[in-house]
């Protein structure tokens, strides 16, 4: 098999160990000062790329983020991580998975990838679909939600972790790939590639020039979620299955 | 005209209409624009599950029944679904591995947004859903002229209580035709062969974390939640380490589950974890660590160490008489 490219699709998100607040109106999150990081899944998806790459099984790994010029700082240590070139679609809008979707599709005339790898959802959002709505576009097949990955003669092998267990399945290149945490452990970044990085190519287009205005969801509001509070301490085992009788559920 | 079309949860017609397939049809009434059609992709559905063809509120059934379509592939599905899809105004599924690997496929053919995760009905166009691993709910308004897409918080959702129609409804066999092409393939499915309730839909669970240390010790719990008639969940943690298979993660990238009773042991109560148990009636911790964060949402909290409390525990169910 020849070698391929791989497109990795990555988002800016707050960082998975902060516990995100509302603004004080709740007109939205606040994300001032807050820490900001590479979605986790997509960070498996660049590690996955540049396995894939060092195997000799792929060419070229080109990253690709839609996000605020800020984003840059994410793209640097994707870079740093092993990243060939970087192509930063920048905008301060709030876009919906379908625009993102339609931007990748674009990256990918361009590209002409034999692989895009995503990340199963972003912690931010949660919505877990550009995968598979790019894979739409594009009309070609997907696997999302994948813990082992392997290429041969044209196709991909993929293990999802699907609701009842580990199903794995074949799909014809080129294809698109959503990462599970199991996946694979990323790398950590060493300092002088850090340094190499600055030099690497990083592409910025503005987002308004891939002239691109999808139906996005509307938000009304942002709520707080109804909070469990905390219970009772219990200072045995008895008192415990006493207790939860009482409440009826033993 | 508005009109619904829920697609059924992948299975063949032995087994019972799925759980999460009867969720689904909760929230279909509950938006209650227009009749409600189920459409169901799988192999060996030359008879519907059953209840499914005498159930009330149901216009038609569409059926793809072919072996190709075995662990159905989105690529497929989508492809038979097609245009078909603009005729309805609302498209449900629910939030399984299927429909979160296929309906987002389907709004990117439909060039529409999707909803994913639906925790709440508020109009036909507005619903409620949460992000930040549930720590925010948003409520979000699907805009006009596109069509509704969404998948069910499966923890959101009772499903519909299982009444007769007054008359089965018409099923509709659509062939599915030798051209198409078949670029996705199903190879094998590992499942963990336990006899013990599903963890999506049990009413109890008994959950364990890293601090189990082996999958040996893991089986410590086995003990309990047979016991209980309780389905096995783990933290990520204890899945990463290898105690306990995938399937069996709870949290915000494993399962949200809303038992009657949860019990976890062990688990520290990272926000990712909490995510998936938000909507459980009880919460029981037992953790060593008093200071640790689970204790903020438990119902329940007992500090000790969980390899002296599991055996207490299964004792004292036998001296109260509890789960014989
Ligand atoms: C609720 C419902 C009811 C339906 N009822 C009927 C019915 O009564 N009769 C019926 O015949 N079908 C029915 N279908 C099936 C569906 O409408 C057809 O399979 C449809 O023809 C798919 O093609 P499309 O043009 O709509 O898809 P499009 O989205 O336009 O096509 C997508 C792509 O899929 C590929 N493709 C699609 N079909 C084929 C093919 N046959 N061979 C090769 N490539 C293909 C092509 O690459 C095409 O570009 C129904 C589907 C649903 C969901
Ligand atoms: C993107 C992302 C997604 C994630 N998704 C999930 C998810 O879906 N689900 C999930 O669970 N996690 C998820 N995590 C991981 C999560 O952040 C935590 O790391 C994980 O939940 C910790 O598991 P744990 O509680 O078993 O282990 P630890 O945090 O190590 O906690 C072990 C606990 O056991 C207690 N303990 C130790 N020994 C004993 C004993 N003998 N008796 C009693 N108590 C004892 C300790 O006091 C401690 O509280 C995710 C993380 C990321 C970054």
């Amino acid at each position: 098999m020849n070698p391929i490219k791989i497109l990795v699709a990555a988002k800016r998100v707050v960082d998975y160990n902060v516990r995100v607040r509302l603004k004080p109106d709740h007109s939205g999150i606040a994300t001032d000062g807050v820490k900001m990081g590479v979605n986790p899944f997509d960070e498996i998806a660049l590690e996955e790329a540049l396995r894939i790459r060092e195997r000799g099984e792929a060419s070229e790994v080109v990253v690709a983020t839609v996000g605020p010029h800020e984003a840059e700082s994410q793209i640097r240590s994707l870079l740093a991580m092993g990243a060939d070139r970087a192509i930063h679609i920048e905008t301060t809008r709030e876009t919906g998975p379908l625009e993102v979707a339609h931007v990748l599709y674009h990256l990918v005339q361009e590209i002409e990838p034999g692989l895009v790898i995503l990340g199963k959802q972003a912690i931010d959002d949660d919505c877990g679909q550009v995968g598979p709505m790019l894979a739409a576009l594009w009309g070609r097949p997907q696997a999302t939600f994948v813990s082992k990955l392997t290429l041969e003669g044209g196709r991909a092998q993929a293990v999802r972790e699907v609701d009842h267990g580990l199903e794995t399945v074949e799909v014809d290149l080129p294809a698109v790939i959503t990462t599970d945490l199991r996946l694979n452990t990323p790398r950590f970044i060493k300092m002088p590639d850090i340094m190499k990085a600055r030099q690497k190519p990083l592409d910025r287009r503005p987002f308004e020039n891939c002239g691109i205005d999808l139906p996005r969801l509307e938000v009304e509001a942002y709520l707080p979620p109804p909070e469990r509070v905390a219970g009772l301490r219990v200072e045995s085992v008895s008192e415990l299955v006493t207790r939860l009788r009482d409440r009826g559920v033993l | 005209m508005d009109a619904i079309l829920v697609i059924a949860e992948a299975q063949d017609g032995q087994a019972p209409i799925a759980e999460s397939t009867l969720k689904t049809l909760a929230v279909a009434r509950k938006i209650g624009a227009g009749p409600v059609d189920l459409a169901w992709f799988g192999a060996g559905l030359d008879r519907l599950p059953e209840p499914a063809g005498t159930l009330n509120g149901i216009r038609k059934h569409w059926v793809f029944d072919d072996p190709r379509l075995v662990h159905p592939p989105a690529s497929l599905v989508s492809r038979l679904i097609g245009s078909r899809a603009r005729e309805y105004s609302h498209l449900l599924m629910p939030g399984t591995s299927f429909g979160r690997d296929l309906l987002p496929r389907l709004a990117g053919l439909l060039g529409a947004p999707l909803v994913s995760d639906v925790l709440e009905v508020l109009g036909p166009r507005r619903f409620k859903r949460g992000i930040y691993a549930g720590n925010i709910h948003t409520v979000v308004r699907v805009p006009d002229g596109v069509p509704v897409l969404l998948t069910v918080r499966l923890a959101s959702w009772r499903p519909i209580v299982v009444e007769e129609g007054p008359a089965p409804a018409p099923v509709e066999k659509i062939a599915v035709p030798g051209t198409i092409p078949v670029d996705a393939r199903f190879v094998g499915l590992e499942v963990d062969q336990s006899a013990r309730p599903d963890l999506q839909s049990a009413r109890r669970v008994v959950s364990g974390g890293r601090s189990l240390g082996s999958r040996e010790n893991f089986a410590l719990l086995e003990k309990l939640a047979d016991r209980l008639n309780a389905a096995i969940g783990a933290s990520r943690a204890a899945v990463d380490a290898g105690y306990a298979p995938n399937d069996l993660q709870v949290g915000q990238t494993g399962k949200i589950i809303a038992p009657e009773l949860y019990l976890a042991f062990g688990i520290s109560g990272a926000i990712q974890h909490l995510t998936g148990i938000r909507d459980a009636g009880t919460i029981v911790a037992v953790n060593k660590d008093p200071e640790a964060p689970i204790f903020k949402v438990a119902d329940l909290g007992l500090v000790g160490d969980l390899f002296a409390v599991i055996p207490d525990l299964l004792a004292e169910l036998d001296r109260q008489g509890i789960g014989r």
